[in-house]
């Protein structure tokens, strides 16, 4: 059974759409991706998942129905979201900011968490006291990997990990990305990358204008001339959409 | 003016301003957590003096009746909303903890008077029946609100206010209220006489404050509650239930205002509307320190009271006038000097 299961989904704001019968499932361990220009509707997507959105449709976490079910229910039914923003405790030391990422699991399971997460970012654990808000882009970004990794979620939603980074710290983040698949966790992560997201992915799905055009295994998605010329047509990172262009006419 | 004149002033001043600072303090953190200038603040004050009172005359405070209502709504807001999504060994939780313990305190309450078991039960019982007020009324009035703009939980923070002062009034009747003084002894200090209470309203204050300062740097519910305030969203997503930190802050605004009015009733007497003048000093303090922060806040909120002694004491009939023209410099520096601050996260 897959661990998240979305059918038929759609969210509005007010009388725009901007996601439309959307359907994808995670299964079990796996890292699946949504890739996607600018606007696409991933954002959207993810905030319906986690409930930070009304939406029609079900959404299903290991068969159960999460209709109705409040945001901190779903973060105690097992699920995680990493937002676009972060959303961090910017006035907060680091260490704070883990710990509150451990508030519903128990003390002995927070120091082990907290433990584990400085072995896995010991960027952290150099920065324990000093306030989110004064991170690096890319420090910022493993905060909020290593908080949400402390509530020992079953299903990890990472939107946009690589936004604002450096190419080598995209590198590295998608890297910690990809190592998480040895805990077990299910990972659903959504990217503008879509080059390096399709190379630690096991699955893919493509959305333009808030509808899936596309679904596929990783490797075929990768290699799909109409993923190519769309999203692989340039490096390893975000450009402008005109650059795209140019990168396509120069294939 | 002589010497013990202002020695005599400062510690009046000190000691309302004690109480300011705790009722400022509790201001902010409502505020910060869940949004809500919280006018009720003073009201809880003299539901604690007031109750206290009634439980020290022999009889029943009409708090104890209240609570028990408020448990009954509450509860029924809290079944509709879970009914069909929640095990009944939930549903039974919700109805022992919102029906049962009021009706238990009621039972007591009715019990009590008339065997006098002394100043401390009816301390204790006063605590039971006027702290769970606060969250009981997060959960009927501001939780359903918890996305509504700051204007509109004003303005129902300002109804409820209206609404527990008249409540006040049916409850305890029009005449103030002192109650026992904790112990009798007073001390002197050269030519000062300061009386024990002073010293326990004091001593209560920075207890308190102090607690409440390792509450919010050492517990991780502490931690929390700061976090609902820097970023609710972000709360939210590692699993603080909004309505958690609501009801916690709304449990120790309620607490502060029960223990300020305990504080206060053997020396002040106590109307059903004399909260209302002693939280808006409190408001003062909070509102320098910016409803954000709690130093500024408890120092601001000690000077009011030393400006109110001497103010009192130089023009008592403008006291009030220049405590509250105070506020219009400090504001005007503030928004001058200061980003403005956004109505919504
Ligand atoms: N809060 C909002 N109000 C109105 N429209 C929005 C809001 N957020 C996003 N949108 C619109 O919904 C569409 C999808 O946005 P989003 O989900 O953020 O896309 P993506 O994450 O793929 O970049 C866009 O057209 C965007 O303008
Ligand atoms: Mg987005």
């Amino acid at each position: 059974m897959s661990i998240l299961s979305i059918d038929g989904v759609s969210v509005s704001y007010g009388k725009v759409e901007a996601v439309h019968d959307v359907s994808l499932k995670v299964e079990a361990g796996a890292i699946v991706t949504v890739i996607g220009a600018n606007g696409a509707g991933k954002t959207t997507l993810l905030g319906a998942a986690m409930g930070l959105l009304e939406c029609r449709g079900d959404i299903h976490l290991d068969g159960r129905p999460l209709a109705r079910m409040l945001v901190e229910a779903r973060v105690e039914a097992g699920m995680c979201l990493v937002a676009e923003k972060r959303e961090l405790f910017g006035t907060m030391p680091v260490e704070d900011n883990l710990l509150l990422g451990g508030f519903r699991v128990s003390r002995a399971e927070r120091r082990r968490g907290l433990e584990e997460v400085y072995g896995r970012f010991p960027r952290l654990k150099q920065r324990r006291g000093q306030t989110a808000g004064t991170l690096s882009g890319g420090e910022r970004q493993m905060l909020a990997m290593g908080r949400a990794l402390m509530g020992r979620p079953r299903l990890l939603m990472l939107d946009e990990p690589s936004l604002g980074l450096a190419p080598l710290i995209v590198r590295d983040i998608l890297g910690i990305v990809a190592e998480l698949r040895q805990t077990g966790v299910a990972i659903l992560l959504v990217e503008q990358n879509a080059r390096a997201a399709l190379e630690i992915a096991d699955y893919g799905y493509v959305m333009e204008l808030g509808e899936v055009i596309m679904h596929g295994p990783a490797r075929r998605l990768a290699h799909d001339p109409r993923v190519i010329e769309s999203y692989l047509g340039v490096g390893s990172h975000r450009e402008a959409p005109a650059q795209y262009v140019e990168a396509g006419e120069q294939a | 003016m002589d010497s013990t004149i202002l020695m005599f002033l400062v510690q009046d001043g000190v000691v309302n301003g004690a109480v300011y600072a705790l009722l400022g303090v509790a201001l902010v953190l409502v505020f910060t957590v869940t949004r809500v200038v919280f006018i009720p603040q003073g009201a809880f004050v003299a539901y604690g003096g007031l109750t206290m009172a009634a439980l020290e005359a022999g009889r029943t405070p009409g708090t104890a009746w209240l609570l028990l209502v408020m448990g009954v709504v509450a509860a029924g807001m809290e079944l509709l909303r879970r009914w069909g999504t929640s095990p009944p060994r939930v549903m039974a939780r919700i109805l022992a903890v919102d029906i049962g313990v009021p009706c238990g305190l009621l039972a007591v309450s009715l019990w009590l008077p008339g065997h006098g078991l002394g100043q401390w039960a009816n301390i204790l019982l006063t605590f039971a029946l006027v702290i769970p007020i606060g969250p009981v009324l997060y959960r009927i009035a501001f939780q359903p609100l918890a996305d509504a703009s700051v204007l509109v939980l004003f303005i129902v923070a300002v109804g409820i206010d209206l609404t527990m002062t008249g409540l006040g009034l049916v409850f305890f009747g029009p005449e103030g209220y002192r109650t026992e003084v904790f112990s009798a002894v007073s001390f002197s200090v050269g030519p000062l006489n300061i009386s024990a209470q002073s010293i326990w309203i004091v001593a209560m204050a920075a207890m308190l404050l102090g607690g409440l300062f390792v509450f919010f740097e050492r517990t991780l519910l502490g931690k929390a509650l700061r976090a609902s305030a820097v970023n609710r969203r972000g709360a939210r997503l590692v699993g603080i239930p909004t309505s958690l930190s609501g009801r916690t802050a709304f449990g120790l605004a309620a607490f502060i205002g029960c223990l300020s009015g305990l504080l206060i009733a053997p020396v002040t007497t106590i109307y059903f509307d004399t909260g209302f003048m002693v939280g808006l000093k409190g408001l003062i303090g909070a509102i320098i320190g910016g409803l954000i922060s709690y130093p500024v806040t408890a120092v601001a909120a000690l000077v009011v009271g030393l400006l109110e002694a001497f103010s009192s004491f130089e023009a008592s009939a403008f006291k009030e006038v220049i405590i509250f023209t105070v506020i219009i410099p400090v504001l005007l520096w503030r928004s001058l000097t200061r980003p403005h601050i956004e109505d919504e996260e």
